[in-house]
């Protein structure tokens, strides 16, 4: 923006209208409106979950209870469920999705690339809530009926699947999750690895590497904060996820080891029983959307610092 | 030697068909997905879902009229809040940067949009719902246009800064001020991708439910205007899929096969409009 700095003082200096400045003053003042909303939205949170935040201090965190008779609550079966959720979402769409993201940016031609990245992309536009109608009346049902008791005769001696099975629990949402996750996981490892810069390739191949060899030990390495960040920014919606977890993980506020019990998580206890709740109540779920909050938030701030590192690094050597 | 050389060409062959395998399996979830909307929700499809309100559990028919006429509105105000305020940001970032204000409002963007949606919700909930005391369409507009702002702030940032700096320069050379220069050179230039960055983000809000449970709730019947409780297609979905009767269910489907038409419309919309190509020569 050198040349439009240089110019501007000779505008000034004719005392022309101050169109300029105002225009410049208007931009600034929308702009700051975004700071405005983020610190809105922190004040909001941390005021409205004052009342529980008194009551129930760090213990919040730590406290399994969930009792709005005798106002007790506690947020360890929430985010219990959101962690464990997420995390086995990932474990199934991290090798997927690179997976995929190989394929799409070392494999394939680049018009079949650019036509199944749009696929992706329109996976990842479907609503949430699109997700918890099918999961609900088509993924269920196979859960209850095939794939669980399959799980539970097989391998019911681990703790991992125990119990009766109802359809509606850990495994099922993680699932819906993984397919929910799948196509953020594609997009930015496959922009991590197009920005390793070409040479890379072309020596790993000239020593005599193979495809895979080659994109796998030099490639992949290369694009590897790239990916993490990926892994993150997944990590991150995953854990923010409403609709569809809400409609299948079962809604019960407790604490299992079997993936086939149902759970809860942050995002669905607000999103079910916000609306009715009153008093402390309603603190407690304000507090566990500021936890919920923090979570994301540092998860995200993470990610972007790892894609952003990865980029430039990529479009210095380029 | 020639055992290692067999060993690593069938790992190469092994693991690239197996990258292929995954893409094919992602991209057939999408299928899967439109499949079965299609499926179940097409015969329900028909005139009375568009014209209809929902009727009590038990009695068979009736459709959802009110909740499509209400995400118009919800979403619709949504975007008359959002876009010119993530719009004009937007150009503050890419023509007005003052290095350490804008890359705050830059991460403070990012961070906003990766959110989720259901604290969002919580936002607009403390803002309008408790002030007004009671659940109303502006409170839903208000948390999706929270939703909407970075999403378009960002993408006319990009689209801008992708605006050659040789067309600022000949609008300033030849005497434009440099709000003029904005307005008539480069906001036109990068209008296509500005475009589709605002439709993508309008086909984006318009599915989300979360943020809309607690400030525009439902409602069976027509909504009282923007103060009132408000039906909207999303959370109708919700709502019918979790209760226990068949012929809601049969609804849900329709509404579902409905949203994806509108959200999957708009989202290859954008794509068509942008590959159309920056309307300006590069270089």
């Amino acid at each position: 923006m050198g040349t439009v700095a240089a110019v501007r003082p000779s505008a000034a200096g004719r005392g022309a209208p101050t169109g300029d400045a105002i225009a410049r003053w208007v931009a600034l003042a929308f702009a700051a409106s975004i700071l405005v909303l983020a610190l809105l939205l922190i004040l909001q949170l941390w005021a409205g979950s004052a009342d529980a935040r008194h009551k129930f201090g760090w213990g919040f965190l730590t406290s399994s209870k969930w009792n709005p008779v005798t106002e007790e609550f506690g947020a360890l079966p929430f985010l219990y469920g959101t962690v464990v959720t997420s995390f086995l979402a990932l474990l199934i769409s991290t090798p997927l999705g690179l997976g995929a993201a190989i394929f799409l940016s070392e494999l394939a031609p680049a018009r079949l690339s650019s036509a199944l990245t749009f696929l992706i992309e329109l996976l990842a536009a479907i609503p949430s809530v699109i997700y918890g109608l099918l999961a609900i009346f088509a993924l269920v049902p196979l859960m209850r009926t095939t794939i669980e008791p399959f799980l539970k005769s097989h391998f019911g001696r681990l703790p991992l699947f125990k119990g009766v099975v109802f359809g509606l629990d850990y495994l099922t949402a993680s699932l819906v999750l993984s397919v929910m996750t799948i196509p953020f996981v594609i997009s930015v490892s496959r922009e991590a690895l197009l920005a390793v810069p070409r040479e890379q390739r072309e020596a790993a191949l000239a020593l005599g590497a193979t495809r895979w060899e080659s994109t796998w030990q030099v490639v992949v390495p290369h694009a590897k904060l790239g990916i993490l960040g990926a892994i993150f920014l997944s990590l991150a919606r995953a854990l923010g996820e409403t609709m569809a977890v809400t409609m299948v993980i079962g809604n019960s506020p407790s604490i299992r080891a079997s993936l086939l019990a149902p759970g809860y998580t942050i995002a669905a206890v607000i999103a079910n029983e916000f609306s009715e709740a009153t008093g402390v109540y309603r603190g407690a779920l304000v507090e566990l959307g500021l936890v919920l909050f923090c979570l994301t938030i540092l998860i995200n701030a993470l990610a972007r610092l790892m894609i952003v590192a990865t980029t430039r690094k990529g479009s210095k050597r380029a | 030697m020639n055992k290692r050389l067999i060993w690593r060409k069938s790992v190469n062959a092994v693991m690239l068909t197996l990258t292929g395998v995954f893409t094919a399996l992602t991209v057939s979830a999408l299928f899967l997905i439109l499949g079965r909307l299609i499926y179940n929700g097409a015969a329900s499809l028909d005139w009375n879902f568009f014209t209809k309100l929902p009727l009590s559990p038990g009695e068979l028919g009736g459709g959802m009229a009110n909740a499509i006429v209400g995400s118009l509105e919800i979403v619709g105000m949504a975007a008359l809040i959002g876009l010119p305020i993530g719009f004009v940001a937007g150009i503050y970032l890419s023509e007005f940067e003052d290095r350490h204000f804008a890359s705050a409002v830059r991460f403070v963007a990012d961070l906003l949009n990766g959110i989720p949606s259901i604290v969002v919700g919580l936002l607009a909930w403390s803002l309008l719902v408790v002030a007004m005391k009671g659940f109303s369409a502006i409170a839903g507009s208000v948390a999706l246009s929270v939703m909407l702002i970075p999403i378009v702030t960002r993408q006319t940032e990009q689209f801008l800064r992708e605006v050659p700096q040789s067309l600022r320069e000949g609008a300033l050379a030849l005497g434009a001020s440099k709000w003029r220069t904005i307005a008539t050179v480069v906001v036109p230039a990068g209008s296509k991708g500005i475009l589709t960055g605002m439709i993508l983000g309008i086909a984006r809000i318009s599915g989300e439910s979360a943020p809309l449970l607690f400030t525009s709730l439902n409602n069976q019947y027509w909504g009282g205007g923007i103060t009132q409780p408000t039906a909207s297609l999303p959370v109708m979905i919700y709502t019918h899929a979790m209760s226990p009767f068949d012929d809601w269910h049969r609804q849900a489907w329709a509404a579902g096969l409905a949203l994806i038409a509108l959200v999957l419309a708009a989202n290859i919309s954008a794509r068509f409009v942008l590959a159309r190509g920056i309307s300006v020569p590069r270089g």
